[in-house]
C-alpha cells in the first residue's frame, strides 16, 4: 500500500544530487549545533570538575595578581610570592573551615627536559591533610609518603611516563642535585596532578630554604557555610588574597562567553544557511512539479494533503540532515574538541564536548523544528496551485 | 443510476476573457446533456473552446454564466459556484482526468502510481480497483515497472487506470493521444471504448484525432466557442 510519506520520500529520490546535498547542508548546521550544545555542556562541566579536583573551594595565597593565583589553581606552575605558615594556625579555628592544607610549589629548570630544557614543578604538601582534601586520587604504585619530612616524592601519571619512574627508583633534582626516594606513582586523572611531583611540604622548604613559608593554603569549607561571607573575613587577614574558585570559574567563563557568543553566531548563520537551502531545494522542487501537482489536485488532493506532500518532503529532509549531522558530531567530536580548544583562550582537562542521548534530541528537534518553519512557505505556495492552472499551462 | 439518465446537464454556458478591451468568448452560450454511460468526442480547430468546455464540465473552471447541474446536482448557477472545498469533494467523487502528458510519478511503480489517489482519498472497496484495472488495462506483468521503463501508450495506459482507481462516473479524457503514435493512439482509442462497454463508463473526449472520435457515440463540433449543428 502506498502512503503519503513513501510518495514524498520517492519525491525526494528524483533529485538525488540535490536531494544529498540538501541533506549534507542541514547536517553541517545539526554538527554545528550538537557540538555548540555538547560543549556548553561539558566545558561547564569539565570546569566544574576541575575545580572539584582541587578538593578546596577557596585558595589563599600571598598578594598578587588574581589571574596569576586562577592560573596557579587551575595550571599549576611557580608561586611568585610567599606567606608565612601562621596563616594556618588563623584560619583553620575559623567556623566554617572544614580542612586545611598548606602547599609550596617550587620550580626548577631542569636542562635534561625536552629538546632544549624545561621546568620541573614540585609541589610541597602536607602528607596528613592533603591526601584527605584529595581523596579521589589513587594509586597506580606504592602510596603517599611515610613521614612529614621525609625524602621522598609521588609522582602524577605523565610526570612518571615522562621522568621513566617507577616505586623504588630515584629522582634527582638539578641545581639541587638532591635525590629523592619514589614512593609512589598515581593513577591518571585527567587534571594537572598527572603532571605534578609531591613532596612533603616541609621536605620542599627545607631543599629550597623556604622556612616557615608557603605559596597557598587549600581551604575546604563546610558545605552548609556562606563563603561569600566566609571570603570576606579572609579578606582582614594581612598580605593574603583570597581565590575562590567561584570567582575563578566567573573570570574563567566570563572570557569564554566571549568564545561562546562567536560559536553560536556561526551556528545561528550556518542554520540560516542550512534553512535558505532547504526552501530553495522545495522551493525549486514544488516549481519544477507545478502541473504535477495540479493533476494531484484534480485527482483528489485537498489543498491540506499538498501541504502535508511537501512538508513531508522537508521533514524527512531535515530528519535525515539532523540524523547525519548528530552522527557527524559524536563521530567528530575528538576534531571539534581540537578546533575549540585552539580558539578558546582557557580549556579545562576532560572532555570539552559532552554529547549524550538528551542533546542528540536536542538538535534533532531543533533542526525538524527548523525544518518545519523553511517547509511553511514552499508548502503553503504548492497547496494554492490551481488544477487549471497547471492544465493551461500543459496546454500552453 | 439508469442508463438514459442525464450525467451533465450544460445550460447557456458561457466563458469569456477580455483581452486587452476586446471581450473572447471561449465558451458561447453552450447547451448540452450528456447522458449517463455516454461516450461523447468534442472536437474542432485549435482555440475553438474545447478545452474550456471540458474543463467547465470537469468542474476545473467555473463559467462566466449559465448554469450547469451533474447527476442532479447544481454545481453553477448563473453565477452562483460552490467553494473549491466542495468543487474538489465532487472532482475526487464523480471524476476521473486524463491528459496529454502522464504525468506519472518516475520514482514509484505502475501499481504505485495508480494507486496514488488513495494517498488523497479512497472511496469503499476501491482498493479492489487496481488488481481489475491492471487487468482490464493489459499492465498487470508491468505492474513493478517504473514509468520510464513503459511506452508511451503504456504510461498512458496507467493514468487512465490512476484516473478510475477511485471508481469515477464520469472520464474527462484531454487529447490523451497528443503524445502518441498512430498505433499507441488506436490502442487508447480501444481501451477508451472498452472502459465505456464493459465498465459503462460516461467518457468525455477532447480529441484533433477524427478516428478516435469516431469511436464515441456522438461527437460535439465546436466552432469559436458554439456548437456546430
Amino acid at each position: 500500500m502506498i502512503t503519503i510519506y513513501k510518495v514524498s520520500f520517492k519525491n525526494l529520490l528524483r533529485k538525488r544530487t540535490r536531494t544529498l546535498l540538501t541533506i549534507f547542508g542541514i547536517a553541517l548546521s545539526a554538527w554545528v549545533l550538537a557540538s555548540l550544545l555538547g560543549f556548553n555542556k561539558g566545558y561547564e562541566a569539565s570546569l566544574n570538575k576541575d575545580i572539584d579536583n582541587m578538593g578546596f573551594q577557596v585558595l589563599l595565597t600571598a598578594k598578587g595578581c588574581p589571574y596569576e593565583a586562577a592560573t596557579l589553581m587551575l595550571k599549576g606552575g611557580t608561586g611568585l610570592r610567599y606567606m608565612s605558615e601562621d596563616v594556618i594556625r588563623q584560619v583553620v579555628n575559623e567556623p566554617e573551615v572544614d580542612k586545611v592544607t598548606p602547599m609550596l610549589m617550587q620550580a626548577v629548570f631542569d636542562p635534561n627536559k625536552g629538546e632544549s630544557g624545561g621546568f620541573s614543578a614540585y609541589l610541597g604538601v602536607d602528607p596528613v591533610t592533603f591526601p584527605r582534601m584529595k581523596s579521589f586520587l589513587e594509586f597506580k604504585q606504592g602510596g603517599w609518603f611515610t613521614r612529614p619530612d621525609t625524602m621522598e616524592v609521588v609522582m602524577g601519571y605523565e610526570a612518571a611516563e615522562l621522568e621513566q619512574r617507577e616505586v623504588g627508583d630515584l629522582l634527582l633534582i638539578p641545581e639541587k642535585e638532591i635525590e629523592l626516594k619514589v614512593v609512589g606513582v598515581l593513577k591518571r586523572t585527567g587534571t594537572q596532578d598527572d603532571g605534578t611531583i609531591f613532596m612533603p611540604v616541609k621536605t620542599v622548604q627545607n631543599i629550597f630554604n623556604k622556612p616557615g613559608e608557603l605559596t597557598g593554603l587549600g581551604i575546604k569549607v563546610h558545605k552548609e557555610a556562606d563563603i561569600a561571607a566566609f571570603e570576606e573575613k579572609l579578606y582582614g587577614l594581612p598580605d593574603v588574597q583570597v581565590v575562590s574558585l567561584a570567582q575563578v570559574k566567573q573570570t574563567i567563563m566570563s572570557l569564554v562567553t566571549t568564545a561562546k557568543i562567536m560559536v553560536f553566531s556561526i551556528a545561528i548563520i550556518a542554520i540560516l544557511i542550512a534553512m535558505v537551502g532547504v526552501i530553495n531545494t522545495i522551493l525549486m522542487s514544488v516549481f519544477e512539479r507545478f502541473q504535477e501537482i495540479g493533476i494531484l489536485k484534480s485527482i483528489g488532493a485537498m489543498p491540506w494533503d499538498i501541504f502535508k506532500l511537501i512538508w513531508i518532503e522537508t521533514f524527512i529532509l531535515c530528519f535525515l540532515g539532523g540524523i547525519v549531522g548528530t552522527g557527524m558530531a559524536y563521530g567528530l567530536s575528538k576534531l571539534t574538541e581540537i578546533l575549540i580548544r585552539n580558539l578558546l583562550p582557557y580549556a579545562p582537562t576532560g572532555s570539552l564536548i559532552q554529547l549524550d542521548a538528551s542533546l542528540a534530541g536536542v538538535t534533532l528537534i531543533a533542526v525538524i523544528l527548523i525544518g518545519f518553519v523553511s517547509g511553511i512557505y514552499p508548502a503553503w505556495k504548492a497547496a494554492r496551485i490551481r488544477p487549471l492552472e497547471s492544465i493551461r499551462s500543459e496546454v500552453n | 443510476m439508469d442508463k438514459e439518465s442525464v450525467a451533465i446537464k450544460a445550460r447557456n454556458l458561457t466563458k469569456k476573457y477580455l483581452r486587452g478591451s476586446e471581450e473572447i468568448y471561449a465558451v458561447n452560450h453552450v447547451s448540452l446533456d450528456i447522458r449517463t454511460g455516454e461516450f461523447v468526442s468534442v472536437v474542432g480547430p485549435s482555440g475553438s473552446g474545447k478545452t474550456t468546455l471540458i474543463n467547465i464540465l470537469g468542474c476545473l473552471d467555473n463559467p462566466t454564466s449559465g448554469r450547469l447541474s451533474i447527476d442532479g446536482q447544481d454545481i453553477f448557477d448563473e453565477g452562483k459556484t460552490l467553494s473549491e472545498r466542495q468543487l474538489t469533494r465532487i472532482r475526487r467523487n464523480l471524476f476521473g482526468y486524463i491528459f496529454q502528458k502522464f504525468y506519472l510519478i518516475p520514482t514509484l511503480n505502475v501499481a504505485e502510481n495508480i494507486m496514488l489517489p488513495f494517498t488523497f482519498y479512497r472511496k469503499d472497496g476501491a482498493g479492489e480497483n487496481v488488481a481489475r484495472l491492471l487487468h482490464l488495462l493489459g499492465m498487470e506483468k508491468r505492474k513493478n515497472h517504473l514509468p520510464g521503463q513503459l511506452s508511451g501508450g503504456e504510461m498512458q495506459r496507467v493514468a487512465i487506470a490512476r484516473a478510475l482507481v477511485n471508481s469515477p462516473r464520469i472520464l474527462l479524457a484531454d487529447e490523451p493521444t497528443g503524445n502518441l503514435d498512430t498505433v499507441r493512439s488506436d490502442e487508447i482509442g480501444r481501451v477508451l471504448s472498452k472502459l465505456n462497454q464493459e465498465e459503462g463508463l460516461t467518457i468525455i473526449l477532447v480529441t484533433h484525432n477524427p478516428k478516435l472520435a469516431q469511436a464515441a457515440h456522438r461527437i460535439i463540433e465546436l466552432h469559436d466557442g458554439h456548437v456546430k449543428i
